[in-house]
């Protein structure tokens, strides 16, 4: 790729810097194989398994109308690109950097090269990624669709992604990153840079499906200027051997929002590490971090962090966790700093097994305890998300449904 | 002859190892609606608790019928099915299940098409359906909402814990008339299906539905029974301190 010179000395000097947190993953027991993916040319000749599993993350291949682009990329090659709106730009971050010279400006500002090895491996290393843009005072009902999906064993998937709202434009984003593999080990490392310009709007909704055997460690950052809104949804219903982020949104413009909704459920095993992080540096910036943790039996470290630096900024965290089995851990890690009078940050979390009286309550109105347990859960799970399109919600409420049988 | 639809007898419970319950004696026929008065921590919300069959409320003697049906064991959720419903004191929040949630798990094996809106228009909750269940509801809106589940439930059984408490007079009223739409007190008692047992202590509902016979619970024991209006009469006038005194010469004189 593109990158400079810089950049790439950064990202030497960070080659073995861990991670601030999570497990550290050796990067030398994973390949980065040439490009040499031989599947079909278009998505829909992809076999049906895969084009399952896609599904299964919010990717509709076939008959995708209510998609306005796509973008599919398997292991380290892009397969498929293609946008239906005029405004909207779809495309690898190659083909981006061969048509747009300015992009390079975009390159690593919303995450920093050199923050821990992963970041620099990707930047000594990268397999591409996607670009999405929409153009000034462009909005879109139906959101662009986009997979990075899995198929080799032991690979390294190294993706930079840049998705850029032009001012006052509106784009909404499903990404799936999922596996065709069903225990064997791989990497995903993805880079994700957000730009929301001034009264641009950008709703991003990630699912992951992975596999007990898979390291994850996504990287992004959103920059919000003036009057914009990040809207970004996490859902991890499926067991992954280890996962860590900590996305972090800047608001940089005034009024500009920030809403963080994740969804995680960790099964035996799996070990997550997530949170997410708003600092608020112009006036009147407000931030929202929800997060919902189910584990069954695995280990999760909730995170959260507002930072508020400028006045009227309001932030509120709210982390509740639900331990349904012996042997899982929830450990919520809520943090707030303000370094200015006249700001209004709080937090709320909870973590705990489900109330006996909540489970009586409803066996009560003659639910029988298996049924009343499945109600508090599947309730646990529904997150109130505002600001999401219709086509967007019901896709997120089925991918939590699809599993929460699983819990039980 | 009504048929006897709930028939307690010497029913002793211990919740946490202490002894609330002593020899409870109650039959309550179908149709009829009874009121047990009695002061705060009398051991009313045990019974209440004991007969829907919360598994804390321990009963150490006696026995519990339901449509002729010994239940002392039976476990919470099947007294449910079973015909039994109770509109709590102070529910739990549960946050995520919504109220319309709760309606329709409590509609379960009814008809379909029972319109879920059409049925929280009777307690004015319609904006409430969406709403987690009893999260930042008012004590008025508990109350409508406990009846507006028990509506949905439909119990042949009901169990009223003080459904007037923390009400404004605006909302009393309406719970009164959810109260008699339940009881159906609109059919004649012969034609009634439903039985009503409602706990109170300031009596304040009685002035909204009638009822047939009234008891007064002092320290666990039902000590008086007869016609409630007189007995809620002399509460007002004398106070709980009198209904004490009153056990306490009785049982002294054996």
């Amino acid at each position: 790729m593109n990158s400079s010179g810089t950049h790439r000395d950064k990202a030497k000097a960070a080659l073995n810097k861990p991670a601030s947190f999570g497990e550290d993953i050796d990067l030398t027991a994973y390949t980065s194989p040439p490009e040499e993916y031989t599947h079909p040319s278009h998505p829909s000749q992809l076999p049906a398994k895969d084009k399952e599993k896609m599904l299964g993350a919010g990717i509709i291949i076939d008959n995708p109308s209510q998609r306005i682009g796509t973008f599919i990329q398997v292991d380290n090659v892009p397969l498929h690109s293609s946008v239906r709106q005029e405004g909207i730009e779809v495309m690898a971050i190659s083909e981006a950097f061969k048509k747009y010279d300015w992009l390079l400006d975009y390159w690593w500002r919303a995450v920093a090269v050199d923050t821990d090895k992963y970041t620099a491996s990707v930047e000594l290393n990268p397999h591409n990624g996607y670009f999405i843009r929409a153009l000034p005072r462009s909005k879109t009902i139906y959101p662009v669709q986009a997979c990075l999906y899995l198929s080799k064993a032991r690979i390294s998937q190294n993706v930079h992604n840049i998705i850029i709202a032009e001012e006052n434009s509106e784009l909404h984003i499903i990404t799936g990153c999922t596996t065709a593999l069903k225990n064997e080990p791989a990497l995903h490392l993805g880079i994700s840079e957000f730009y929301i310009k001034r009264g641009a709007k950008i709703t991003f909704t990630m699912i992951h499906n992975w596999n007990p055997e898979i390291a994850v460690r996504p990287r992004s950052g959103a920059i919000v200027e003036e009057n914009g809104l990040f809207l970004s949804n996490y859902v991890l219903m499926r067991p992954v051997r280890s996962l860590q982020m900590y996305p972090t949104a800047r608001c940089v413009g005034e009024n500009s929002v920030v809403r963080h909704n994740s969804i995680l459920v960790a099964t035996p095993g799996s070990s997550l590490d997530v949170g997410s992080r708003a600092i608020l540096n112009a006036r009147g910036a407000r931030t929202e971090i929800v997060s919902r943790a189910i584990t069954t039996g695995g280990i999760i470290v909730a995170r959260g962090y507002i930072e508020g630096n400028a006045p009227e900024v309001k932030g509120h965290l709210e982390c509740r966790g639900l331990i349904l089995s012996e042997g899982g851990v929830i450990h919520a890690i809520p943090e707030l700093r303000g370094t200015i009078p006249g700001i209004d940050l709080s937090h709320e979390a909870a973590v705990g097994k489900i109330a006996e009286e909540e489970v009586e309550y409803l066996m009560a109105r003659g639910l029988t305890r298996s049924e009343a347990t499945a109600t508090i859960v599947r309730g646990f799970l529904k997150v109130d998300i505002e600001g999401l399109p219709p086509v967007l919600s019901t896709e997120l409420r089925r991918a939590i449904e699809s599993s929460e049988k699983d819990l039980m | 002859m009504s048929e006897i639809v709930l028939s307690i007898e010497g029913l002793r419970v211990e919740v946490e190892g202490k002894e609330i319950l002593r020899n409870i004696n109650l039959q309550l026929k179908r149709g009829e609606t009874h009121v047990l008065f009695g002061p705060n921590g009398s051991g009313k919300t045990t019974l209440l608790m004991t007969i829907m069959g919360f598994p804390k409320y321990k009963v150490t003697g006696g026995k519990i019928v339901f449509k002729g049906e010994d239940i002392t064991a039976l476990p919470l959720d099947e007294r449910a099915r079973l015909g039994i419903g109770m509109s709590f004191q102070r529910p739990p929040v549960v946050r995520g299940v919504k109220t319309r949630d709760m309606l329709l798990a409590c509609l379960r094996g009814r008809p379909e098409g029972t319109n879920v809106d059409k049925l929280a228009e009777k307690a004015d909750l319609v904006n409430f359906l969406d709403r987690d269940i009893n999260y930042h509801f008012s004590g008025g809106e508990i109350k409508r909402s406990e009846l507006l589940q028990l509506l949905a439930q439909k119990p042949e059984l009901v169990l009223l814990d003080e459904p007037e408490s923390g009400v404004d007079l605006v909302n009393i009223a309406l719970i009164g008339k959810l109260i008699n739409e339940l009881l159906e007190k609109d059919c004649p008692i012969p034609e009634r299906k439903c039985t009503g047992l409602i706990i109170t202590h300031t009596g304040h509902i009685l002035d909204y539905v009638n009822v047939r016979t009234g008891y007064v619970m002092c320290d666990g024991v039902i000590g008086c029974e007869g016609d409630p209006h007189e007995i809620l009469s002399t509460i007002r006038d004398k106070g709980y301190g009198e209904c004490i005194r009153c056990f306490t010469r009785r049982a002294s004189l054996g």
